[in-house]
């Protein structure tokens, strides 16, 4: 429990009303969206300006309490999971646009404004904020920075990190540190804005973002390609690339994800079919027009059995809408679903996908497999339930075992959901014991006294 | 206070539920009050949390967890929105059961639940004498609405409430049933507390309707309340009690559908009702699965039963209206399209939608009772939207959000009208009736 005296800090510094003590509202920021065991905050405060999470900052770091950021508390590897007793701030009051600025195209806003919010307010504005993570609805832009966040666009438009122009924030002083800014070009100091991105909230606390925006493709296209093998369907997602064609989206689904999804939503899926490619193509009308040409000749060329082009708006909505109903569909079979998220370079996916074959066979598990092709990010899904404690056991060894073949095939523990509580102990497997002890020591130098989120990313 | 462990075990029963609950947070985009409190505690995602705490005793205080499950509309937004599909208003109503069944009910909710609404003939002889007297505490606030505001602020708060009808709706009712001209089908009326005695002229544009287009009409007087003010409570004796009632007052008569003009009682019938009678005797339970299967939203009925016809052309479109859609209709039973037909059959109507029609209006039955000010924040946003549109009039087929539009217009001073679509197409019927000239609606 957080001494009583911390949360009469809190209640001066921020009012009472944004300073939760009771056992109920503490125990509802225990979890994320990740499949790990809850740890209950010794205490929940919502600063309502900049100003209020700065002392937050360093009250926290005066009397040595754990701190963990939370935003919307979607993130799928427990990098918002609380030290047990701990403070947990919430940004959620943070909400501001502060700018939108369509000369200069960049806009300013506070941590806690929600991602598909701002895109559409951007939008509105004629212009184009591209990183749409799966949470995109209920996600925070602060909490998409901290964990680098990715979506469907990652190919051609790139991750939240190709779009952060600067940050403001706070170190463990509760001293404002400003970093970027609003031009192109700024090589002032050191790439301390580089150095928050993906940082989990363990090197300082986020109060402003300065990110990138672009004008918006003028027309796109969309198709749905069906394989009746998957290495056919791999095959043409490296020959896209290499005919140097770079799609908006390029996703798969595989024969257990197509068939949930058909049963779930009844929209005319192929359930035959051993792969799907949805493929979307964008920019200027007549570009659009001949690669989407070009990508439905390499398709055909690589074994597609069909082609759906998309006609129009409606049909283009009912390519993704079997995309977009993949996770929805595949938690409805069970009670737990792992989302994994281990990258492989782009032309391993015929490896990575086989070897999900074998690992779901070896450990009698059930996995659906979508994702990102375009970009080697796939989402091998288990289905399960935790509460079966042998199960569980078989499902840990095969989540091992995932990025286990990953790495041999030269890729990622993680492309876009982090490192957090879920995925650290894996971390040396991927870099070496220096990497993580520098890790350490720049973390130490930074916050000595490790309040900045605890545990993640580097262990302790 | 119950038995902790009788407690525990109950929410055994519903850990399948519980655990279905993946923690995407998806809810948070769409739950009213969520929008406006921003705390984990008052979102699904956070509710079904403190359920899991509690049913694995890391939780101590089943009160606290009580009160925060009260911090919900029961408007089934999460449900609908739900990656999953968790069973979120099914979990709520039964944790909600065990909680009070543990916790025991607070005495005034009991005495009102308990003592009146459990009892016909109470219920009735108080809501008769509050009729008569409301006039001494009250005054006429809109005339457009025919909303009253009270002289003195007391429980009433700062609302402007529809006042209670002086002469009830099943006072009204013809003796004996309608027939069903041949080929037509027959209905059984269930018409709901709200129209009983707030809104009985929507019951009275029921009857037209129906009697328009030849429907035999059977409506019991001793039909009660739905249950879903007890099972909110958590007072499932209550509810069990009505489901009992009513199943004599309708379950063994002949008719093809059950209609209800209320988008909460129609909800309740069809989806609630045979999830929570498990408690209830074989026959009854049947009954009661029954019923539910027939039960359908009035434009519902209309709309896909009798099958609507294209009205005659009108010159004019005299009036805009703009139409609300009920959480418990288009949310629980996907109805949206039907009223909006209901609503054509009216020549002299131009339908105007406005922004967000499906947003929640905040009432949420008991909820505007005890988070007033919560439930008049969300109210807001739906007035700010009906009055952008430009309509005259707001239709919505659910009298509990017909209440809250009442008030929210009627404070914020707004010459809108509001209307059950029923109201809008038998006012047509009127018309016809009467001639040219008729009124606008």
């Amino acid at each position: 429990m957080t001494a009583n005296a911390l949360i009469k800090d809190f209640q001066q510094a921020l009012g009472k009303e944004n300073v939760l003590a009771a056992e109920a509202d503490r125990y509802a920021y225990s979890y994320d969206s990740a499949v790990l065991d809850p740890a209950v905050p010794g205490v929940v405060v919502r600063p309502t300006d900049v100003a209020g999470l700065g002392k937050v900052v360093k009250l926290c770091n005066d009397a040595g309490a754990p701190l963990t950021v939370r935003g919307s508390g979607t993130n799928l590897s427990g990098g918002t999971i609380p030290k047990a007793g701990g403070v947990v701030a919430l940004t959620g009051a943070l909400n501001k646009i502060l700018e939108i600025n369509t000369e200069d195209l960049y806009a300013r806003v506070e941590p806690g404004v929600i991602t598909a919010k701002f895109a559409a307010e951007v939008q509105a504005k004629g212009l184009f904020y591209p990183p749409d993570p799966g949470s995109q609805a209920v996600s925070t832009l602060g909490g998409n920075v901290a964990e680098n966040a990715g979506g469907l666009r990652g190919l051609k438009y790139g991750v939240t990190k190709d779009y952060v122009m600067g940050v403001h924030f706070f170190d463990t002083d509760g001293e404002l540190i400003k970093a970027g800014g609003r031009t192109v070009k700024c090589v002032t100091g050191l790439n301390l804005t580089g150095l928050m991105v993906a940082s989990e909230g363990t090197l300082g606390v986020i109060s402003e973002i300065f990110l990138k925006l672009v004008p918006p493709p003028a027309a796109a296209k969309a198709m749905m390609a069906i394989f009746d093998d998957v290495e056919a369907a791999s095959r043409t997602v490296a020959a896209i690339i290499a005919a140097k064609i770079v799609p908006a989206t390029l996703e798969f689904l595989d024969n257990f994800t197509i068939r949930t999804v058909e049963e779930f939503s009844r929209a005319g899926l192929p359930v035959e079919a051993k792969a799907l490619l949805l493929i979307e193509v964008d920019g200027h009308p007549a570009m659009v027009e001949e690669d989407a040409a070009k990508v439905e000749e390499l398709c055909r060329a690589h074994g597609a059995k069909r082609i759906q082009v998309a006609k129009d708006a409606t049909e283009r909505n009912k390519v993704w809408e079997a995309r977009r109903a993949a996770l929805s569909a595949l938690a409805r079979v069970s009670p737990t679903t792992v989302l994994e998220d281990a990258t492989v370079p782009r032309s391993k996916i015929p490896d990575m996908i086989k070897a999900l074959d074998g690992i779901a066979a070896k450990y009698k598990l059930t996995i659906g497999t979508f994702g990102h092709a375009g970009d080697g990010n796939l989402h091998p899904t288990i289905l399960t339930d935790k509460r079966n404690a042998e199960e569980w056991h078989r499902v840990e060894a095969a989540v091992d075992e995932i990025f286990d073949v990953a790495l041999a095939l030269g890729g990622t523990l993680s492309g876009e959901h982090g490192i957090g509580l879920a995925k650290s102990k894996y971390l040396e497997k991927e870099t070496t014991r220096g990497t993580i002890l520098y890790s350490r020591r720049l973390k130490k130098a930074l916050d000595p006294k490790g309040i900045l989120n605890p545990g993640k990313i580097m262990g302790e | 206070m119950g038995d902790v462990k009788e407690l525990l075990r109950l929410f055994g029963e519903i850990d399948d539920e519980l655990v279905s609950c993946m923690r995407c947070g998806m809810c948070q985009a769409v739950c009213p009050v969520y929008a406006e409190t921003g705390l984990e505690a008052h979102v699904a995602r956070g509710k079904i949390a403190l359920l899991e705490g509690l049913s694995h005793e890391a939780l101590k205080d089943p009160k606290a967890v009580m009160d925060r499950l009260d911090m919900c509309l029961l408007c089934g937004s999460c449900a609908a929105a739900c990656p999953s599909g968790v069973r979120v208003l099914d979990i709520f109503l039964k944790a909600k059961a065990f909680l009070a069944g543990y916790l025991g009910l607070p005495p005034a909710q009991r005495a009102l639940l308990r003592g009146m609404l459990a009892n016909r003939r109470v219920f009735d002889s108080v809501m008769t004498v509050a009729s008569k007297l409301q006039g001494l505490v009250t005054r006429p606030a809109n005339e457009v609405i025919g909303s009253s505001c009270a002289v003195f602020s007391g429980i009433l708060g700062g609302r402007h409430f529809m006042p209670l009808a002086k002469t009830a709706f099943h006072k009204t009712l013809p003796a004996a049933p309608l027939q069903a001209r041949s080929g037509k089908p027959s209905v059984a009326f269930f018409y709901g507390c709200m129209v009983d005695r707030m809104f009985p002229r929507i019951g009275q544009a029921v009857m037209k309707v129906l009697a328009h287009h030849g429907v035999g009409v059977l409506a019991p007087v001793d039909q009660v309340c739905c249950g879903i003010p007890a099972l909110s409570s958590g007072d499932l004796p209550t509810f069990e009690k009505l489901v009992v009632e009513n199943v004599a007052a309708f379950g063994d008569a002949s008719f093809d559908v059950l209609v209800t003009p209320c988008a909460t009682c129609t909800s309740t019938i069809r989806k609630i009702w045979p999830d929570m009678c498990d408690g209830l005797p074989g026959e009854v339970r049947a009954r009661a699965k029954e019923l539910a299967a027939k039960t359908m939203d009035i434009s519902e009925f209309l709309a896909k039963v009798l099958g609507l016809a294209a009205p005659a052309p009108s010159g004019a479109k005299r009036t805009r209206v703009t139409v609300h859609d009920p959480c418990h209709l288009k949310k629980s039973l996907g109805v949206f399209a039907e009223p909006r037909a209901v609503i054509a059959q009216n020549p002299e109507v131009e339908i105007v939608e406005m922004a967000a029609s499906d947003a929640c209006c905040g009432c949420g039955g008991s909820f505007t009772l005890k988070h007033y000010d919560i439930s008049g924040r969300i109210g807001k946003r739906k007035r700010d939207n009906v009055v952008a549109s430009g309509a005259s009039v707001v239709a919505a087929g659910c009298p509990a959000c017909l209440l809250q539009l009442s008030d929210m217009l009627s404070k914020s001073g707004d010459a809108v009208a509001v209307m059950h679509p029923v109201e809008i197409y038998a006012q047509a019927l009127e018309q016809v009736e009467q001639g040219p000239g008729g009124t606008n609606p």
